[in-house]
C-alpha cells in the first residue's frame, strides 16, 4: 500500500496525468477555437456560420476533424520526403510541451519550472523551424515564399517580444510563471505596463501568423503559403498547432499582464480561461477587421517602431526600479 | 529551385494562375522574379475564349442579344445598351423617352453592383475578409430589384431593339429609393473601416501609379483613367441615351495610385445613386417600346459604332451590315483588354503582394478580355 501511494505521488505519474490532460485540452480547445473563430467571423460578416452539425454547428469542427483523419495522406512526388513528413510533427510537439509550464491556477501546473517563461519562448521559436521545413521540403515556390517570410517575420518580432517580456521579468525578479502571477495579486501588470501589453499583443499576433500579419499563408498572394502541398491529417496538425499557438500566446499574455488566475468569487481556473478566451477573441477581431500588411511594411514596422519602443520601455522600467 | 534554374541565374519564373485565388477568373500571369521582386510580368489570356464576335456573324441580330450579358457579366446591362443602341442606329429607330429612362436606371443600378463587387473582392485581395460580405449584402438588394423586372440576376438580357419589354412597377421604384437610402447609410461604415484604415492607406497610397501619358498611350478608360486625373466619361463627353438630362459629376483622382482609383469608384457609386434618383423623379409617362419595330431585323447596308461607359471604361461596338439578317462583322472594343495591356508595365519592380493589389485595382473582367 505504501509503495502504491508513493508511486501515485511520484513525478512520473504526475507528468503522465499532466500529459494526457494536455493532449485532451489541446485537441478539445483547438476544435472549440476553430468553431468559435468560424462563429465570430460569421457574425462579424452578417452570416450565421456553421449551423447544421449539432446545435449552432457546435460539432462542425469535430466532423471536420473526422473527415481530415479519414483522408488519404497525399505525398507529392517532388517533395523532400523525410522533412516533408517531419514538419507537421515538429510544428505540433513544441505546442504540446509549452503547456507543461502554464499555470492554469495556483495548483494546476504540471511542472512549475523556474525558467518557465524562457521555456515557452524557446518552444514558440521552434514553430518557425517547422514552417521552414514544410515550406522548403514542399518544393513549391509559393511554399518557399511562405517559409522565407515566416523566418524573416519571426526573427523581426521575436526581439521586441523578448525585450517586452524582460521588462516584466525585471519587475518580478523571477522567470517562474507562478511567481509572475503571484506578483500581480494587487495590481495587474497591464495597468503598470500598458505599452508593454500593446507591444506584446502586436508581437504575439505576428508570432502566431495571424492577420493582419498572416503573411506566411497570405491566401490572395501565396495560395496557402507554406502548407500549400499539405492535405489530410498533416494539414490538420498545422491547423491545430495554429489555434493552439493562439491559445498559448493569449495564456502567456494573461500570465504576464492580466493577473493569471487572480479574480474575485469564481475559482482561479475559470478566471484564467475567461481572460485567455477574451484575448483570443481580440485576436480574432483583428483578423476579421484588418487588411493584410505588406511584407516590407511588416518588417519595417518591427525594426523601426516596435524594437526601439520595447527597448525604451525596458530602460524606463529598469530606471524606475533602480530609483525605488 | 536552385537545381532547376542553375545557381548562376538570378531570376526564376513563377506561374501565377490560371487557378490562383487573386487572378479573378482565368488569367495567368507569367512572372520573372528576383527574390520577391518582379522583373517581368506577362499576362497570358484566352482561357475563357468563347468566340463571341464570330458567334455574332453566325446568327441574326436578336439571337446575338443574350451574348452581350456574358461578355462583361458584371455590368451586363451596359453591354445590352451598347448593342441595342448600335442596332437601333442602323435601323433608324427612335427609342421612347420612358424606355431610355428605364435603361438608365437599370444600367446605373447594375454599375453599382459591379463597383460593390469590385470593392469587396479588392479588399479580399488585400487580405481583409469582411468587406466583401457587406458589399454582397448591399449588392443582393440590387439583384433582387433587377430580378423583379429583368427576370435574371447576373447575365441580363433585358433591353430590346426599340425599347424595353417590361415597365417599372411601383414596388421597384419604392424599393430602389429605399435601397439608395440604405446604401448611403453604409458609406459611413465603409469609410470608417476601410477608407480610413491605416493598413489600407499604406497598401494603396503611391502604389501602382498610372501617369496621364500611360493612360493615353494604352487607351485606358473608365475609373482607371479618371483616377489618373483625366475627366473622361462617355456619359458626359459623348452623351447618349437620357444621360444629358441628369446632373452628375465625373469624380477624378489626382495621382493615379490605387487609392485614387478606389476613391473614384466609391464616388461613382454615389453619382450613380444621384442619377437614379433624378431619373425616378423625372420618369415620364408614355410607351416603353418604339412603334414600328420590324419583326425581322434586317438593317440596311452600312456600318455603325456605338460607345457606352461601363463600370470598367469605354465599351465600343462596331457593326458592319450588308443588308442581311445577320451582321457581316461585329467588333467589340472592351475596356479590360486595354486596361490589362498596361499591367506588365505597372508590375515591374513590385512585390508579389503589390502585384496582386495592382491587378485588383485595375479591375479586369477576364471573360470580357477573352470574349
Amino acid at each position: 500500500m505504501e509503495h502504491a501511494a508513493q508511486f501515485l505521488n511520484s513525478t512520473v505519474v504526475h507528468m503522465l496525468v499532466g500529459l494526457i490532460g494536455v493532449i485532451a485540452l489541446v485537441s478539445v480547445n483547438a476544435l472549440f477555437l476553430i468553431w468559435v473563430e468560424r462563429k465570430v467571423s460569421a457574425h462579424m460578416q452578417l452570416r450565421p456560420g456553421p449551423m447544421e452539425v449539432g446545435p449552432h454547428g457546435a460539432l462542425q469542427s469535430l466532423a471536420d476533424a473526422i473527415k481530415l483523419m479519414s483522408k488519404e495522406l497525399i505525398t507529392p512526388d517532388e517533395v523532400d520526403k523525410p522533412i516533408y513528413w517531419l514538419a507537421p510533427i515538429v510544428v505540433f510537439l513544441p505546442v504540446l510541451l509549452s503547456f507543461l509550464v502554464i499555470p492554469f491556477s495556483q495548483t494546476m501546473i504540471i511542472r512549475d519550472m523556474n525558467v518557465g517563461i524562457v521555456l515557452i519562448l524557446a518552444f514558440s521559436t521552434l514553430s518557425v523551424l517547422a514552417i521552414l521545413m514544410a515550406g522548403w521540403s514542399s518544393n513549391n515556390k509559393y511554399s518557399v515564399f511562405g517559409a522565407i517570410r515566416s523566418v524573416a517575420q519571426n526573427v523581426a518580432y521575436e526581439i521586441p517580444l523578448l525585450v517586452t517580456v524582460m521588462s516584466i521579468i525585471l519587475m518580478v525578479g523571477s522567470f517562474k510563471l507562478s511567481d509572475i502571477v503571484a506578483a500581480q495579486s494587487q495590481t495587474w501588470f497591464i495597468f503598470i505596463q500598458p505599452l508593454a501589453f500593446l507591444l506584446f499583443i502586436t508581437c504575439a499576433t505576428a508570432e502566431t501568423n495571424r492577420a493582419p500579419f498572416d503573411l506566411p499563408e497570405a491566401e490572395s498572394e501565396l495560395v496557402a503559403g507554406f502548407h500549400t502541398e499539405y492535405s489530410g491529417m498533416r494539414f490538420a496538425l498545422f491547423f491545430l498547432a495554429e489555434y493552439t499557438n493562439i491559445f498559448i500566446a493569449s495564456a502567456v499574455a494573461t500570465v504576464l499582464f492580466l493577473g493569471g488566475w487572480h479574480g474575485p468569487i469564481l475559482p482561479g481556473v475559470i478566471w484564467f480561461f475567461i481572460k485567455v478566451y477574451a484575448l483570443v477573441f481580440l485576436l480574432m477581431w483583428f483578423r476579421w477587421t484588418f487588411p493584410r500588411v505588406r511584407f516590407d511594411q511588416l518588417v519595417n514596422f518591427s525594426w523601426k517602431i516596435l524594437i526601439p519602443l520595447s527597448f525604451v520601455n525596458l530602460l524606463i522600467t529598469a530606471f524606475v526600479l533602480k530609483l525605488r | 529551385m536552385i537545381e532547376l534554374y542553375g545557381i548562376e541565374e538570378k531570376t526564376y519564373t513563377l506561374n501565377l494562375g490560371p487557378q490562383h485565388p487573386s487572378t479573378h477568373g482565368v488569367l495567368r500571369v507569367l512572372l520573372e522574379m528576383e527574390g520577391e521582386f518582379i522583373s517581368k510580368a506577362e499576362p497570358v489570356i484566352g482561357y475563357g475564349h468563347r468566340g463571341h464576335e464570330h458567334m455574332a456573324e453566325n446568327r441574326n441580330y436578336q439571337q446575338f442579344l443574350p451574348n452581350m450579358g456574358r461578355v462583361d457579366y458584371l455590368h451586363a446591362l451596359a453591354y445590352n445598351q451598347g448593342y441595342c443602341m448600335a442596332v437601333e442606329k442602323l435601323l433608324g429607330l427612335v427609342v421612347p423617352e420612358r424606355a431610355e429612362f428605364i435603361r438608365v436606371i437599370t444600367a446605373e443600378l447594375n454599375r453599382i453592383t459591379s463597383h460593390l463587387l469590385w470593392f469587396g473582392a479588392y479588399l479580399l485581395d488585400l487580405g481583409a475578409f469582411t468587406p466583401i460580405m457587406y458589399a454582397f449584402d448591399d449588392r443582393e438588394h440590387i439583384l433582387d430589384l433587377l430580378d423583379r423586372i429583368t427576370g435574371s440576376r447576373l447575365t441580363y438580357c433585358f433591353y430590346r431593339f426599340g425599347g424595353v419589354p417590361v415597365d417599372l412597377d411601383d414596388e421597384f421604384i419604392t424599393g430602389t429609393r429605399a435601397f439608395i437610402q440604405r446604401l448611403r447609410s453604409r458609406w459611413v461604415d465603409y469609410d470608417n473601416l476601410v477608407t480610413k484604415n491605416v493598413i489600407f492607406i499604406n497598401r494603396a497610397r503611391d502604389v501602382g501609379l498610372i501617369t496621364k501619358d500611360q493612360c493615353v498611350k494604352y487607351g485606358i478608360t473608365g475609373p482607371n483613367l479618371r483616377g489618373s486625373g483625366i475627366p473622361y466619361d462617355i456619359r458626359k463627353s459623348e452623351p447618349y441615351s437620357a444621360y444629358p438630362l441628369f446632373d452628375f459629376e465625373v469624380p477624378i483622382g489626382s495621382k493615379g495610385d490605387i487609392f485614387d482609383r478606389y476613391m473614384v469608384r466609391l464616388q461613382e457609386m454615389e453619382q450613380s445613386c444621384r442619377i437614379i434618383e433624378q431619373a425616378l423623379d423625372k420618369l415620364p409617362n408614355g410607351p416603353i417600346m418604339a412603334e414600328k419595330v420590324p419583326k425581322r431585323i434586317k438593317p440596311p447596308v452600312g456600318e455603325v459604332y456605338q460607345a457606352v461607359e461601363t463600370a470598367r471604361g469605354e465599351f465600343g461596338i462596331y457593326i458592319v451590315s450588308q443588308g442581311d439578317v445577320k451582321p457581316y462583322r461585329v467588333k467589340l472594343r472592351v475596356p479590360s483588354f486595354a486596361n490589362l495591356s498596361l499591367f506588365p508595365e505597372l508590375a515591374v519592380d513590385t512585390l508579389v503582394a503589390d502585384l496582386v493589389a495592382i491587378l485588383g485595382s485595375v479591375d479586369v473582367v477576364i471573360p470580357e478580355i477573352d470574349r
